[in-house]
């Protein structure tokens, strides 16, 4: 398969990301809009190493996913903490910083 | 139609479908469920391009280990009853979807104008050589090897991250009692 599609691909999902942080107000699906931009940038970063002939790229990935996670563990714990002084996650009604 | 690019359209086809439902469900365990949908085409792709190691770490930690801690939070918070409103509408949401389509359009734009045919650099996919070595051998050599010292503050990262959990939710436990 050329690399085009691979990246087509992984620009498309990304945007998938990108609106889906814009349009829904629930934290727990924009946090998962984010591991989908994450994921589509792994895709490109595959995509564009194979086609080099090296395994760099393939070790950013490992990189990305360990960041990744720790960034979800993060933002997970916060959400529990938010929502235990809140009742709510939207994040058009958690607006402000000292609950 | 070989089946290399069957594979492709299919494991491409149902990736996206996936990524269109997380944002389309109401419910966050659809949301999840599908998300998982999403990861797994994402690890036939990475099987396409030769890339077995990372699509196993794909699957063990995304597919298994991130989305049992969103499934379990979605659970703890028994999200389902009360995330009713879950979405934007209105005006914002069209203005949202034309940012999306124009997003769109330059990723594409750039996908394909931006990999000029002859630049080695960005020779296809199915000319790189297949006697290149990117297995888990050539991984870890680059891993521990040229990549050590990125390697090392990655699993600095990974205990600030278990540290910033524990205070987080401990302080809560703390103000409650």
């Amino acid at each position: 398969m050329p690399l085009e599609y691979y990246l087509v691909l992984s620009a498309l999902l990304f945007t998938i990301g990108v609106v889906g942080v814009l349009v829904r107000r629930n934290a727990i699906i924009i946090f998962m809009c984010i591991e989908l931009m994450l994921n589509a940038a792994n895709l490109a970063f595959v995509a564009i190493s194979r086609s080099l002939g090296e395994a760099s790229g393939q070790v950013f990935v490992i990189f990305v996913m360990a960041v990744a996670a720790a960034e979800v563990a993060i933002g997970l714990a916060i959400i529990v903490s938010v929502f235990k002084h809140q009742q709510t996650i939207n994040v058009d009604e958690v607006n402000s910083l000292k609950g | 139609m070989n089946p290399e690019q069957i594979l492709f359209f299919l494991f491409g086809a149902v990736s996206l479908i996936g990524a269109i439902a997380v944002i389309s469900f109401r419910h966050p365990i659809y949301s999840a469920l599908s998300l998982i949908v999403t990861f797994f085409a994402q690890a036939g792709l990475f099987i396409l391009l030769g890339a077995h190691f990372v699509a196993a770490v794909q699957v063990i930690v995304y597919a298994g280990a991130i989305m049992v801690l969103f499934l379990f939070v979605i659970m703890l918070l028994n999200l389902g009853t009360l995330s009713a409103k879950g979405a934007i509408t209105g005006k914002l949401k069209g203005f949202a979807v034309i940012l999306g389509i124009l997003l769109a359009v330059e990723g594409v734009y750039i996908a394909v104008k931006g990999t000029k045919p002859g630049d080695p650099a960005v020779a296809s996919a199915e000319t790189a050589t297949e006697s290149v070595n990117t297995t888990t051998y050539s991984i870890g050599e680059l891993l521990f090897d040229e990549y050590l010292l990125p390697f090392e503050v990655t699993s600095l990262i990974l205990l600030a991250a278990l540290i910033g959990v524990i205070v987080l939710v401990k302080r809560e436990t703390q103000e409650e009692n």
